[in-house]
Parts: structure tokens; sequence; C-alpha cells
């Protein structure tokens, strides 16, 4: 298991030219460049936190599985991908949109059967009992895909070609893909119907309204277990979608990339504000910026101490993250 | 559905009801496993991928969900509607209470024997130092999470503290394994401090990230630090222990020689199974004693109630360092008899999964219970290893024992507490009662 | 102001607390005599539990000061910090909604009242660890102790029940011979007789007045039944949204007009409550 969190600098290369050469390092390019590059990579990280910070909020546990589930949905988004074409497809748009929509609804499925095997039984249980559970279930979900298609990495070709390029001075390229467009896009475009669906419909005063208080939703005719099970389905496909951007940014899945993403987004999270979904967001970009930076200008080796450390300096002047509601303590 | 209160009435079934649940639950199946059973995907030999089908294993899975839902939902509805609580009966339980008196005596006696029955069997006699080291790692976090109630993600971290602070003290220093023992304990009860500072403040959730994020930063750190640690590639040749400067090998002046009998290997895994034991039981005793000494009441009431302690003038942050580098001590003294047992050590001993594994076994073993954490280390370990011939799906199976062993028991195997100390009768405490600390 | 300086256990000196734009507790200033049990009352939200969290430290105070003088010393509380209050100070406090170790025994509880004395006498747990006679005899002390006060409260026969399932006025009773096991000097209740019923409020009250008498214990104390207030108070504080509005003994507090104002304005069965209460 060590050493494998390097697979998210892999394949990154084909679409940043960038030189480490020192004097590169002092230009204005090469930060924009390394700039773009933390947005993308922050984007996957605020989808999959979006789900953590969800499930906290309304049922107060950390769902360990949730890196597995978009381990999962990178998976799903693989083989449909494959068979798709493989029938003789060939539009672009059409395939992407389609892949989209059908690893959205299986891993949803997935979110759903978990919630339902593994944490409803234990919903008003202790405290730890879920959390082991949710890590049980997490050793099951990446083992089922190793077992299942097996423990070697899924290369795909390069699916979206292309970029514009910004800027150029002296050699030095700023610039951008078509990949990274589309997953900052879909990430923006998915937000704000989260945010829709959060603010304005019934179902988002329901998972509101279950956080405040279940009892209570539940005496005004709320149904919680839907609206729960609800959480999770949403929170799952927001997780296959960054399952799908993964796939298509860095070319590749395997059935253990869920534990580094999934402890990443969740560190985004919680430096965001556990709860908080604009927090989510924000920790998400966070962390990618963070990676990102401290890879481009110290050292790859240490960009996940990097990220945790900072992740815990924070916490230490805030304790309940930057977007985080203070707790109280009520004596 | 059947009446709860008439006993004839509760054998109704249903049939049509479990049929329909069973089909639903059939079709969601062949939804979830459709890509990723019913395909299977593999790079080919030009490296591009290709995939085929496997719909009999698909429809497989499917026909046994339909099955086994079905069968699930006639046993429940057959038991009436309390369902799976009445699958573990009021005597069961109160069997378990009262085995647990003759339990451990029993448990002891049979540890003790265990080399003397199993001399030639080498297998077990490593299974046996492979569990008594969880044990011990799980009698180590009991002392964070079962009586102080902080919830600790990143306890290898301390593991591999102790592991690398042996190993390198005495491969660079040529010190003695018993000159290095304290030494590592030290280290990681340090470690304990460090890591206890920045996360006195935190509460629940945000402690248990930090605590994870601190255990992968080590584990980070001693990857990429290959100067010091080896990297990827660890430490190797680390010494062997001796028996107070006897070597137990078939040298000259080694333990066999000195003794005049002959040489055998079994000779220093049966010392390494004294020696774990050994610390174990030192785990044991300390905690023991130190649940009764004020500084363990105070970090069971710190579980109970953060803010009552501070009322009765309580330094709550030193009673948490405390917590935390006991713990660690524990887990730094079982890191440095791992890197002596195995000889060689690297980053990969030392990941999530093991503080996962360890937490498991405290929470399973019911918190703070030092007989339930050495039965769910026995358990856990030993069904791990039951599961041996399963190969691939080990892990699958471990995972949803997790899983089930939760649901059947969130408070672990023993839940109840002991007081530490009484005035006539020492009455055990439901865990219903109990806190779970906000850690 | 009641009696001189040598007299007072603790002096509230313009103490004002905000949080954010809200001001909870504005420029309050009390007397606590010493050995004398002075009640703090006012209509819900009046901010009497604000100036509790202020005296025993879990509130840093906006402004202000809170002095407890010990003798001839005298110890600025709002520059102490949680435990040291209680632990320095010799404040010990209850909690309105109790606050005891539900899954520890009613002995066990009274014990880690005692964890500071215990902690000396176990040499910081070395002693304790290889069991030295020092600190064997301290532990009996303290059990010792602990039987006292279970008798007092009359729960020795429950010693050994879980704090969690005794009944409702028994915790209450166990939280204040908790608080008592600390020694304290003065002695902080937060509404002690909320939910008793009338026999054990009267159980209550007997047992405030015999720690005032016997121990000599200074008591502040926040209630709202008036029975209890009236009853064994020497002196009265009433407060309205974060000010003093009266002060006096039972007498000239119940008789002010502001003080039936308060109440009627607040809630109209308390303030019957008030008017009500004779002796």
């Amino acid at each position: 298991m060590s050493g494998k969190s390097a697979i998210f600098d892999r394949g990154k290369t084909s679409f940043n030219f960038a030189g480490k050469c020192a004097n590169d390092r002092q230009r204005m390019e090469y930060f924009a460049q390394q700039l773009i590059n933390g947005i993308v990579l922050g984007s996957i990280y605020g989808l999959i936190a979006i789900g953590y910070t969800m499930v906290y909020g309304i049922v107060g546990m950390i769902n360990f599985a949730h890196g597995d589930i978009f381990m999962i949905g990178g998976f799903i988004a693989l083989i449909s991908f494959l068979i798709l074409v493989s029938f003789g497809l060939t539009a672009i748009p059409l395939i992407l949109l389609i892949v989209l929509l059908v690893s959205m609804a299986i891993t949803a499925l997935y979110g759903w059967t978990v919630e339902r095997i593994a944490y409803r039984p234990l919903r008003h249980s202790f405290r730890l009992a879920p959390m082991l559970s949710a890590i049980g279930m997490s050793f099951v979900l990446s083992n089922y895909s190793q077992v299942a298609q097996g423990a070697r990495v899924k290369p795909v070709p390069p699916i979206i070609t292309g970029g514009y390029e910004l800027a150029e001075r002296n050699g030095f390229a700023v610039q951008v893909s078509n990949v990274q467009i589309i997953v900052v896009l879909t990430t923006v475009a998915l937000l704000l119907v989260f945010t829709w669906l959060v603010s304005r419909t019934r179902l988002g005063r329901d998972m509101r309204a279950c956080e405040q208080d279940q009892t209570m939703a539940a005496l005004l005719g709320v149904d919680v277990d839907r609206t729960i099970s609800m959480t999770f389905v949403i929170g799952a496909a927001l997780a296959a979608v960054a399952g799908m951007m993964y796939l298509l940014y860095y070319g590749l899945v395997d059935f253990y990339m869920g534990f580094v993403a999934g402890i990443k987004a969740f560190t985004a999270a919680v430096l965001g504000g556990i709860g908080s979904l604009p927090g989510a967001m924000l920790g998400g970009l966070a962390i990618g910026l963070i990676e990102t930076m401290w890879s481009a200008y110290f050292s790859i080796e240490y960009k996940d101490v990097a990220a945790f450390s900072i992740l815990i300096v924070v916490l230490i002047f805030l304790p309940t993250g930057l977007l985080g509601r203070p707790e109280v303590e009520k004596v | 559905m059947s009446e709860p209160d008439k006993p004839h009435a509760r054998r109704v079934l249903h049939f049509a009801f479990a049929f329909k649940k069973a089909a639903l639950s059939a079709f969601v199946s062949l939804v979830l496993f459709s890509l990723m059973v019913g395909i299977r995907t593999e790079a080919g030999p030009t490296g591009q991928l290709i995939y085929w089908t496997r719909f009999d294993e698909l429809a497989g899975l499917v026909a046994a969900t339909f099955v086994g839902s079905l069968v699930i939902e006639l046993v429940r509805q057959w038991l009436g509607p309390a369902g799976t609580s009445q699958l573990v009966p009021a005597s069961v339980q109160n069997g378990i209470a009262f085995a647990g008196r003759l339990l451990p005596p029993a448990l002891l006696i049979f540890t003790l024997l265990v080399p003397v029955i199993f001399y030639d069997q080498r297998y077990i006699l490593d299974l046996a130092i492979l569990v008594l080291t969880y044990v011990m790692l799980g009698w180590g976090l009991n002392v964070v999470v079962g009586l102080a109630g902080l919830l600790d993600l990143g306890y290898v971290a301390f593991y591999a503290v102790g592991a690398y602070s042996y190993a390198l003290l005495a491969t660079t220093f040529d010190l003695s394994f018993w000159v290095c023992l304290p030494l590592a304990g030290l280290l990681a009860s340090l470690w304990g401090v460090m890591l206890g500072f920045p996360v006195l403040r935190l509460r629940g959730d945000y402690l248990a990230i930090v605590t994870l994020a601190f255990g992968e930063i080590i584990r980070l750190v001693i990857i990429n630090w290959q100067s010091l640690t080896g990297g990827p590639n660890g430490i190797p040749s680390i010494p062997r222990p001796t028996l107070f400067g006897i070597p137990l090998d078939n040298s000259d002046d080694g333990l066999a020689a000195r003794l005049g009998i002959e040489f055998s290997p079994t000779h220093r895994i049966v010392f390494l199974f004294y020696l774990i034991l050994g610390l174990a039981l030192l785990t044991n005793w300390v905690t023991i004693r130190l649940r009764r000494l004020p500084i363990g009441r105070a970090w069971e009431a710190l579980r109970e109630d953060e803010v009552a302690c501070r009322a009765l003038g309580i330094n709550t942050t030193t009673t948490k360092l405390t917590a935390f580098a006991t713990g660690a001590m524990f887990g730094g003294f079982a890191g440095a008899f791992f890197a002596t047992r195995q000889g060689f050590i690297s980053p990969e001993s030392f990941t999530f999964q093991e503080s996962a594994l360890v937490l498991a076994i405290v929470v399973l073993g019911g918190m703070g219970s030092q007989l339930g954490v050495a039965l769910a280390a026995l358990a856990m370990i030993g069904g791990f290893e039951l599961f041996r011939g399963l190969e691939q799906y080990r892990m699958l199976v471990f995972g949803l024992a997790m899983v089930l062993l939760m649901i059947w028991r969130p408070r672990g195997i023993i839940g109840h507490r002991a007081p530490t100390v009484y005035l006539k009768e020492a009455h055990v405490i439901s865990s219903d009662l109990v806190k779970e600390g906000h850690g | 102001m009641s009696g001189d300086r040598t007299d007072r256990i603790l002096g509230v000196d313009q103490l004002t607390m905000r949080f954010g734009g809200i001001v909870a507790v504005n420029e309050l200033s009390f007397d606590a005599g010493r050995r004398r049990i002075t009640a703090l009352i006012g209509p819900n939200g009046a901010g009497k539990t604000t100036v509790f969290n202020c005296i025993t430290g879990f509130y840093k105070p906006t402004s202000g000061t809170i002095r407890l003088t010990h003798g001839a010393a005298e110890i600025a509380l709002e520059r102490l910090n949680d435990f040291r209050i209680a632990k320095q100070a010799k404040v010990a406090r209850t909690f309105q909604n109790i606050r005891l170790f539900p899954g520890m025994t009613a002995l066990e509880n009274l014990m880690v009242a005692q964890h500071n004395m215990l902690m000396r006498a176990s040499g910081l747990t070395l002693l304790g660890l290889i069991g030295a006679p020092s600190y064997r005899a301290a532990e009996k002390r303290a059990i010792d102790l602990a039987s006292f006060w279970l008798r007092r409260i009359g729960l020795f026969e429950r010693a050994d029940d879980a704090a969690g399932n005794l009944p409702y006025g028994d915790q209450r009773r166990l939280e204040i011979a908790r608080a008592m096991c600390t020694e304290p000097a003065l002695l902080c209740l937060d509404e002690p007789a909320a939910g008793l019923n009338a026999r054990e409020s009267a159980a209550l009250n007997e047992l405030l007045l015999s720690i005032r008498a016997e121990e000599g214990t200074s008591i502040l104390l926040i209630e709202h039944d008036m029975s209890v207030v009236m009853e064994i108070s020497d002196h009265v504080v009433v407060m309205d949204y974060g000010v003093k509005i009266a002060e006096g003994t039972p007498q000239q507090v119940r008789d002010d007009p502001k003080v039936i104002a308060a109440y009627l304005g607040a809630d109209e069965e308390e303030a019957i409550a008030v008017m009500e209460s004779d002796t």
C-alpha cells in the first residue's frame, strides 16, 4: 500500500509541459500553470469531499467507504466507456454523456446499498460502531473491485485531447487542456445544480431538517430514512462524477485509488469545516492547490505530508475548520 | 405482519412479501454487479484495454442474492418482529458474562502452555506470537480509546516509531534489545505527547482525522527519508533479541551450547513467544493498576464528561496527554518487539489498515474491557488466518465480518464496565450508561 | 452591598459579558458573604448562568473583576482558567443539567472529585503504581470522605450503583456531594432544585443549610424554586436582562416592585410564585 499515493501524479505530465528548471520556477507563467493544475485537482477532491460533508452533516458519521465509492465510480465509467467504444460509438460528447449518466446511476445505487446494509442498522447506536462498520465496508469495496477486476492498473488512452495555450513567453507556455476545462466546468455545473437542490427543493429542505433534528423532522412528516438514503445516493453520484473526471484526467483507475483520494477528500472536508458544503469545495481547492504547489516548488515526495501538516496547523487555530460553525460549549 | 404478543401467530410466514423483497434485492444486485462482475477488463498484450463478459458469474451472484434474501427474510419473520436482537438470547449473553469470570485465568494458563503443547508446530507458534502482538497493541490503544475516550486513527504511528527506534538504535549503535526497548517506548510516548498537543482542543471527528493524518505523515516521512530509514526498502538485518546477552543461535556461546542441549530454531520462537507474552501482560498489569489510580479514574471521567472534569479541578490537558503518552509507549514496545521478531521492517507494515485493525479490535472487544480486547484480537487475527485459504477473498470476508460484528454487537463482546473501587460489592455497569467519549 | 470586605468571600465588580453583539451580562456588581447562602434569581434569560460560567471559569468575562477572598489573600478569578478555579481557588460548581459521570458508580464519582489530592498522594502515579503505603492511606481517607458524603445525602446503600442509574433527585444530591468532595470554599449551585418534588426540595434545603452550618462553606445559587430561595437564602440578588435590578434579604426583594414587574413581564406564574412565597 505504500507509495501508491504517487498515482495522483501519473499522467499529468501529458498536459503539463513545464520543465522543472530552477529558473522556470521563478516565472509567473510557471505559477499560473500550477494554479490551473491545482484547481483541476482541487475540483476532483471537492466533488468527493461534498459526499463526506453531506453524510457527516446528516448522520454525523465519517463515511470511510466514500473514497471507495469514488473508486467504483471510476471503474464503472471505465467499463461503460469500453463497451460503448466497442459497440462502435464514435461521437465523443455522446459517449461522455452516457458514461456520466451510467456511472452516476450505478454508483448511486452502491451508495444506497452501503447505507442500507452497513449503516442503517447502526443509526442510533454508539458513535464508533458505524465508523468501524464503514471501515469494514471500505475494505469490502476495494477488495471487491480487486477480485472482480484484478489488481493491475487499468490504463485508458486519452479520450479528450487538445487544449489551449493561454500565454507564451520565452518558450514557456501556460496551457489549459480540454480535459481540464471539462473537469472544472462539470464541477461548477454540478455545484450549481446541487446548491439549487439543497436550497430550493423539498428534498433539500428535508435534508436540512434532518440535519437539525431527526426526531422533530420525523414528527413533522419528513421521511427520515428516505432522506438519509437520498443523501448517500447524491453523495455517491457526485463521487461517481469525480471518479469519471479522474479517469479522464489521469487516464487510469485501480482498485486502490479510493483510499488515498478518500483520505485527501476527507481532509478537504475537515479543512473546510465538516458539515459545510461551500467549505467542502473550498477545502478541496485548498488541498489541491497545496499539493500542486508543494510538488512544483518544494518536493513531490512530501506533498502529502504538506497537505496533512497544513490540515493540522489550520485545525490548531480554527478547531472547526475554515468555514465550520464554531462549537459553542454549552455548560 | 405477525402479532408480537401471540406466540402462535409468529409462525405465519408471508411468502409473497418475502418473495417480493428477494426479487427486489436480486434486481438491485443485478444492477450493482452488471458492469463490475459481468464485464472483466484487463490490459491486453499491447497495453490496450480489452474486456470479456462473465455472465455466468453475474447470474450466480444474482441468484445467490435472491435465495439469501429470501432465507433471511423468512428467518426474520419466523423469529418475530424483534428480529436480529433475538438471535442472541439473554441466556447466552448472561453466559458470556459468567464465563467472563472464569475465562481470564483459564486463558492465561492455556497461553502459558501454548509453546509446550504446540512445540513442534511452528505455524501455530508464529500465529500465537502474532495474536499476542495484536493483543498488546489492542491493550495499548485501549488506554486512549477505551479509557480516555479519545479516538485515535493513527495508532500505527507509534508502533512504527517503536519499530524504527529499535531498528535504528540497534543497527547504528549496536545497543542490545533490552536497552533499546525502554528507549523505543520512551520515544514513542514522546511522539504521543507531540501528537497530543495540537489535538487537545479538537473534538470528535476532527480528532479522528488529525490522528489519521499524523499516522500518514509518519509513514510518508519514513518512506521518503531514505538516508535514515532506507525508504520503501526498509531496514534489513535487525539484531535478534538475546536472553540477557546470550544469543539464541547455534554459535559456540549460544544458549543451546551453554546449556549443553542440541540447538533448534524453535528455541528462539519459544523465547519470542514468552517475550511478547511478558510484554503484553506487563501492559495489562499496568493498565489495570492505572485504572484504579487517580490518573486512570480521571481518564474514564474525561470519557464520561470533560466539562465536569474541569469543574472538579482536573487538568484535562495533562490527563489527555498522559493517556496519549501511555498508549503510545505500549505501541512503541510492541513496535520494538515487532522489529526484533521480523529482523526486517519496512513502511508497508505500518499502514492505515493496521490502525483500523487495532481500533476494530478495541471496539469489538468492548471499549475499556481488557478481556474483551484479548478475545477480539484472537478472533480477528485467528479468524483472518482461518480465511487464508480464501486468498484474494480474504479482505472481502474480513471487511464483511467487521460490518456484521458491529451490527451484531455495537458495544463489543464485553460491553459492560467494572467499577474501579467499591464499598460492598462491585456491580458491573451496563454499557448503555457508559459514555464513548467525545474524541 | 452586604457586609464589609473581610466578611465577603466573593466580590463581583462591573462584570460584563458580551457574545458578539449580545450583552448577556452588563456591569453587574454584587458580593457573596462568607458562610452565607447568596441566591441569584431572575427570569429566564436574565444572564444568571452566564454569571456562573464567568465565576467558574467556563467563560472569560469581557470586562470586570471577580475576586475571591481566602483569609488575607485575594484571588482574581477572571484571570484563572477552567480547572484552576476549582483546583487553586477552591470554587466548586454543579450544573443546571446534571453532569455526573453516568457510567461510573456513585463512589467513583466522589473519588474523581478528590483527584488532585490523590494525584499528589500517588506521587503523580508512580508511588501508586508500586502500591506505596502512603498512597494506600490516602486512598482510604478518600474513600472515607466519599462514604461520609454518601451517608450525608442518604446514598450510602447505593454507593456501588452507576450514577446514571440513580433516580433524578439522587443524582442532584450526588452532584452536590461530588462538588463538596473537592472541599470547596465557595459552592456554586446552578438550579439545584430543578425537577425536584416538594419533599426532595425540602431535603435539599436541609442539606444546603447543614453544609453551611457544619462545613462552613459559602454557597452561591441560581434558583427558580422560590420556596428554596426564600427559605434558605441570606441574601438575594435579582437580575433581569443582564443587569442587577434589586438585592437584599429575601423579604426586601419579595416586596420590591421592580422585581415583581420583572417577573410579571417575563412569566406570570413565576411572578405569582414570588409574591405568594411566604416565609
